[in-house]
């Protein structure tokens, strides 16, 4: 887990300034155009301007200067707190992306120049602007990594907490899957040989920097579609307010061109269509503030959706590595023969398993270093077919362990027979859990070794939650099933993949999405690749190999695999904060209606006024108190758009009840009683 | 109990029982289960197809089944008007009724085939026998089965699977018809018969009454007309009076049960859905969202009609029987009121009472049945006007739940959301748009020239209203909301058949019946080819409470944010002026 995460408060003021410079800049209408809601509230604003000059070049039926000049710079500052909103999120955002780009200062590359053919190891200092995709570096102890590479040749260890703020280095090494480093870390000891993977400007850092200040901001489906529907709302209300003109001539009621502008501007979703943008801002800056690179905005919404996560058993459900906790020799073994072949077995082993079996072999009662140590003639290393590892030995002993199933076929291929308390032992340490390793020597059973997986703390609420959420978790492991299923249960994940290669991935993901659902994993391996791109959300570890982060569209700086869980609640966060504003926007009209509507009418048709239940003071004060309104609750909602709307994982129906109630009912109650108090404050000045 | 109230819950109770199995028979037909009248009908279906040469089994996909619908409106229209155009000369007109003119034939053409009929003409004397049977009839039972099928063609969309295949407009359309529409007119009509309402081919009928004048009374297939006029919420009566007429509805027992078919279908359309796609919880909040909504508007209204006029109370004369302006005394006021807004909130648009009459409160609350339009609606098409305000409450419902919206498993996206927003414009701008034409014309008094002429021959634009001030305006956004709504009640009181109202309620009709049958097909028709997916407890649930109240809500702030201002100038201030 991240140790740290960014923090920045909602209204730094460098950021304030920044923002209130560019919401006048954004006036531009060649700016404004691509937001429909907000361009008509420009012409309104426009319109006025003219009307106020028409008044003090001598009109007479259109009310007094002060009154429409109020009007027209309520409305001024409404544009200008729409801007705002937008601009202070992508100023976070910038900010944001600021303090990542730092690590992406010019540094000297200690560059391998290619002479004719050959490389010769002439190194040559350049700037790390100029590296281009294929480059060559070198790495050594206390440089800081130029840019985005994979690691041809050595290993070393790296500080990566520029990147994702945890203090503790890591390994990189060649041709693994940790062979990915990124420009701004720093390597602290060893040398490395790094082959330059991106062109500069283009690595993910950089795409998505441009994600968020919104040069390359694209909308998502789902923004069209709101935008479509924002639309249509400020299209109804052209039309009301247009045939409102015919029908005030009908019943002699001559209304003024403020009054139209103020009703027009009051109706059309002017809350939602200026925040809109900053909600989608807002929305990248979060991810990005989980140390997430997110390559798209569609992404991080996608992940909203997410029905089905698969996360890797290792490092997501249990503590790094399986670790062995007890012996259990056949029967006529004796112990200390059964722990020698152990040991022997994984002497050789680097893996943390095999570690561990020797860690457990030197605690164990038995005099080790008394025994004989015969030469080992050559080992046998763990493959995915065999599923085995083990040692040929001088003096003739062949040791293997490994996976039950896979034992028994050697030990009933060579003729022998499979002890059966050692059967009942492997799968009463399959039920608890644990994984059995069956040892052998020269096809005759010596016994099983037990090793458990330790569950991490608090992952059971995790997944609850994302149960909640509606997300369905798969665990994916190597393991047999019946231990797989047993961690399963355990941890409480809802379905497993057991002895998993990576194929098995693959169908899995293509058979959750055959039946219509959206699936998310995460990975780092160059073999998760395909499986990372299948997947709708593919969140690859920033550790992980260069196919891997080409293959998913987000990068997780921390390498933390239950990053997944926060992603998808991001996302869920961004629809929600765009459905509780539109909600909220389209109630207040309500009262904004019993208002204005009045307003209009009161002084020829006196009768009318059983609408003003407000009992406002009077048709201008009505009219100004709305539009104020209207005006102020965009700055009052920009900290809960940039903040997101809070997610709580409670189901659909509860959910939705909760923010119709809060949005729905809470934004037609609100604005009767904001333009009561600001009517009685403008009634002190009229 | 009061009898005039337990009458009109009689009406209402007695809908809903019939319309529950009515819904269950309803969708075996259309997913073409076996029912117990396909002995003695599909021998039947199978010799209309022989002739046409339509193979049933071809199944469409939305397009096709669009082309199809609209190709046999055109033929119909084209038929509609030529009897309008040639009804003197041809067979079965006893009483020698004129042709009719283009422009009320175009009127009047339409608006049979749109499930309007607006009727700018009384029976009596502006149409033929022939006209009557082969025109309007003929249209009232294909227009109620285009609606029908439309909604078939959407309830086959939105099963749970990917296909472009949407089952056959025709056979859709004629079982429509065979197996639902001409089965239960006959019940009706024969009870019709029998309660004294003619069905005859004879011409006028000369008596002489008590007092010695000589009375002619009209005559014709009036009980065979009734029945499908309300079957399938048509509403244009035989007569001009349409059911305050005694010979046409001539007790509380046929008004009762003119009452009770004319809303039978729309309920039953709404249960049909829920056993046609095993959604059975859904269609009751269907049905719940849109019968709160009528409560809310049929109750105000009979309170307003019970308690009378409050300005002739204010002259101190008692009103025991409510407000009787307008209404009939064999049906008193409960049972008007209820009729005046159950007639609007579903597209029949037939009168028992002239609704020009009624209390202010009551003409609002009729408007804003016809303005929402989908607190059941027309046949069929009622549930596409609801379907529409479906799609809208889930996308919001869907966002305010952290998810991307989806419907019956089938995602909402942007195009869905296109067609859904162009369809639920349509109808506050073609009603404040002509509205606002008309109110300009009258507010400048413009010569209308050709357009307009009144009873005395002026040309002036005013001279088409019967009132002026508030109830005026009323009168004239009625027009278009009712033709909008393909109502076809009259607030009467309007001169209307004249080329001005008769054309631009013809087009208004035209665009208001298409438009909103294309839109939920193109919707349902792109959801069809979408990939389902099954709902998780993630997935936003439509059958509860809670979303009927969002889909109630997003109705009410619609109609009520785009009407608003319209009817504080006409039935508002009118009430407030009253008071």
């Amino acid at each position: 887990m991240s140790v740290h995460k960014r923090q920045q408060r909602l209204f730094e003021p460098a950021l304030v300034k920044e923002a209130i410079g560019q919401s006048i800049i954004k006036l531009n209408p060649r700016v404004m155009v691509r937001n429909p809601v907000m361009f008509t509230v420009e012409i309104g604003t426009a319109i006025m301007l003219a009307v106020c000059i028409w008044i003090l070049t001598g009109n007479k039926d259109q009310g007094s200067f002060a009154y429409n000049f109020s009007i027209f710079l309520v409305l001024f500052f409404t544009l200008l707190f729409a801007n705002f909103a937008e601009a202070i999120a992508e100023a976070r955002g910038k900010a944001q992306a600021a303090s990542l780009r730092k690590t992406r200062k010019d540094t000297p590359a200690k560059k391998i120049e290619l002479l004719g053919d050959i490389f010769v190891n002439e190194v040559k200092i350049v700037p790390s602007s100029q590296l281009v995709k294929g480059d060559i570096f070198i790495c050594e102890t206390g440089d800081i990594i130029p840019t985005d590479g994979e690691i041809i040749e050595g290993i070393a260890t790296i500080d990566e907490s520029a990147i994702t703020g945890e203090s503790a280095p890591v390994i990189r090494e060649s041709g693994g899957d940790k062979s990915s480093v990124t420009g701004g870390t720093k390597v602290l000891s060893d040398k490395i040989k790094v082959k330059v993977t991106t062109e500069p400007g283009e690595s993910f850092l950089d795409k998505m920097i441009a994600l968020v200040e919104g040069a390359s901001r694209q909308k998502t489906p789902n923004e069209i579609a709101l935008t479509i529907l924002l639309a249509a709302f400020t299209l109804i209300f052209i039309i009301v307010c247009v045939t409102l003109k015919p029908f005030g001539d009908y019943a002699n009621t001559p209304i003024t061109i403020s009054a139209f502008i103020s009703l027009f501007v009051c109706l059309i979703p002017t809350t939602i269509g200026g925040l809109l943008s900053a909600i989608g801002i807002a929305g990248m800056d979060r991810a990005l503030r989980a140390n997430v690179i997110a390559k798209s905005g569609k992404a991080v919404e996608t992940a909203g959706d997410v029905d089905t996560l698969l996360l890797d058993k290792t490092g997501t459900i249990t503590i790094g590595n399986r670790k062995a906790t007890n012996f259990y020799p056949a029967p006529n073994i004796p112990m200390a023969d059964m722990v020698q072949a152990s040991v022997l077995s994984s002497m050789a082993d680097e893996t943390p398993e095999g570690k561990s079996i020797v860690e457990l072999g030197k605690q164990s009662n038995l005099d080790y270093d008394a025994m004989a140590q015969p030469e080992v003639l050559h080992k046998i290393n763990f493959s995915a077919e065999t599923r085995s590892s083990g040692v040929d030995l001088a003096n003739g002993k062949k040791i293997r362990k490994g996976a039950y199933d896979a034992i028994k076929k050697m030990v009933t291929d060579a003729g022998n027979s499979f002890p059966s308390e050692t059967a009942t032992q492997v799968s009463k340490i399959a039920q608890n859990g644990g994984t059995p390793l069956v040892v052998i020597q020269n096809s005759q059973v010596l016994g099983v070794i037990e090793l458990q997986d330790i569950i991490k703390p608090g992952i059971q609420e995790r997944f609850d939650r994302l149960r909640k959420m509606g997300v369905k978790t798969v665990m994916v492991t190597g393991d047999n099933p019946l231990t797989a299923k047993f961690i399963a249960e355990k941890a409480g994940v809802d379905d497993f993949i057991a002895e998993a290669k990576p194929e098995d991935k693959m169908n899995y993901i293509r058979k959750e999405q055959a039946s219509g659902k959206l699936v998310a994993m995460m990975g780092d391996g160059t073999n998760d690749a395909p499986a990372l791109a299948q997947a709708d959300v593919g969140v690859a570890m920033n550790s992980g190999t260069q196919a891997a982060k080409e293959a998913g569209n987000m990068v997780d700086l921390d390498n933390d695999p239950t990053k997944l869980i926060e992603i998808v609640e991001i996302g869920k966060q961004l629809l929600m904060t765009r459905g509780t504003l539109t909600t909220f926007s389209i109630a207040n009209d309500v009262a904004k209606y019993f208002a204005i509507v009045p307003a209009l009418f009161i002084v020829s048709i006196p009768t009318l006024q059983g609408l003003n239940i407000m009992n406002l003071k009077s048709p201008e004060s009505a009219i100004l108190s709305a539009v104020i309104f209207n005006a102020i609750i965009i700055p009052l909602l920009i900290p809960l758009a940039l903040k997101g709307v809070a997610y709580r994982p409670i189901g659909a129906s509860a959910l939705l009840r909760r923010n119709l109630f809060i949005y729905g009912l809470g934004g037609i109650i609100l604005p009767f009683i904001g333009i009561k108090i600001i009517d009685l404050l403008v009634g002190l000045f009229m | 109990m009061n009898a005039e109230l337990l009458g009109v819950i009689v009406m209402f109770v007695a809908t809903l029982l019939l319309s529950v199995p009515l819904g269950r028979y309803i969708a075996k037909v259309y997913a073409g289960d076996k029912v117990w009248t396909d002995a003695i009908l599909n021998p039947v279906e199978r010799l209309f197809f022989k002739l046409s040469r339509i193979n049933p089994a071809r199944e469409m996909n939305w397009k096709q089944h669009l082309i199809a619908l609209l190709t046999i409106n055109l033929v119909w229209f084209l038929w509609a008007m030529f009897c309008l155009l040639n009804q003197s000369w041809l067979p079965w007109n006893p009483d020698h009724n004129p042709s009719q003119t283009p422009d009320l034939a175009f009127n009047t053409a339409v608006s049979f085939l749109v499930n309007c009929n607006l009727q700018d003409y009384s029976g009596e004397t502006g149409a033929s026998y022939f006209t009557q049977v082969f025109g309007f009839m003929f249209l009232q039972f294909t227009s109620a089965a285009t609606g029908m099928a439309a909604a078939a063609i959407v309830f086959n969309a939105l099963r749970d699977r990917t296909t472009e295949k949407l089952g056959n407009f025709y056979n859709y359309f004629l079982k429509s018809i065979t197996r639902i529409l001409v089965p239960i007119c006959i019940i009706v009509a024969t009870l019709h018969a029998f309660h004294g309402t003619p069905m005859t081919f004879k011409g006028i009928d000369t008596v002489t009454s008590l007092q010695g004048d000589t009375m002619h009374v009209s005559r014709g297939p009036v009980a065979a007309f009734v029945a499908i006029k309300h079957l399938g919420t048509n509403g244009g009566g035989f007569y001009g009076a349409n059911s305050a007429h005694p010979l046409e509805n001539p007790d509380y027992f046929t008004n009762t049960v003119q009452m009770i078919i004319q809303i039978l279908i729309p309920f039953a359309m709404v249960f049909a859905f829920g056993y046609y796609l095993r959604k059975k919880r859904l269609a009751w909040v269907f049905w719940a969202v849109m019968t709160i909504g009528f409560l809310c508007l049929v109750i105000p209204a009979i309170n307003a009609e019970i308690h009378g006029n409050p300005k002739i109370a204010q002259m101190g004369i008692s009103q025991p029987s409510g407000n009787m302006e307008g209404k009939e005394v064999r049906f008193g006021s409960y049972a008007s009121a209820f009729w005046s807004i159950a007639t609007t909130v579903i597209s029949t648009g037939s009168v028992n009472a002239m609704h020009d009459s009624f209390m202010p409160i009551s003409g609002m609350n009729m408007l804003l049945g016809m303005m929402v339009n989908s607190f059941y609606g027309g046949v069929g098409v009622g549930f596409l006007n609801f379907f529409i305000y479906v799609i809208l409450a889930v996308f919001m419902g869907g966002l305010m739940v952290g998810r991307t919206p989806e419907f019956m498993g089938k995602k909402i996206e942007a195009r869905e959301m296109k067609i859904a927003m162009i369809v639920a414009l349509l109808h506050p701008f073609l009603i404040l748009a002509f509205t606002a034409v008309a109110s300009h014309f009258t507010a400048l008094n413009t010569n209308m020239g050709w357009w307009f002429a009144d009873a005395a021959g002026k040309h002036n634009a005013s001279g088409w209203l019967n009132n002026p001030s508030y109830h005026g305006f009323s009168e004239m956004l009625y027009q278009y909301t009712s033709c909008s709504a393909n109502n076809g009640s009259g607030f009467e009181g309007l001169a209307d058949n004249n080329p001005f109202w008769n054309i631009t309620a013809g087009i208004v009709l035209l665009f208001s019946r298409f438009l909103p049958i294309i839109g939920p097909i193109a919707i349902a028709g792109l959801m069809a080819g979408k990939k389902f997916i099954p709902e998780s407890s993630g997935t936003l649930k439509t059958d509860t409470g809670t979303f009927g109240i969002l889909v109630f809500a997003v109705k009410v702030i619609i109609a009520a944010l785009a009407f608003f201002p319209a009817l504080a100038l006409g039935p508002i201030a009118e009430f407030f002026s009253m008071k």
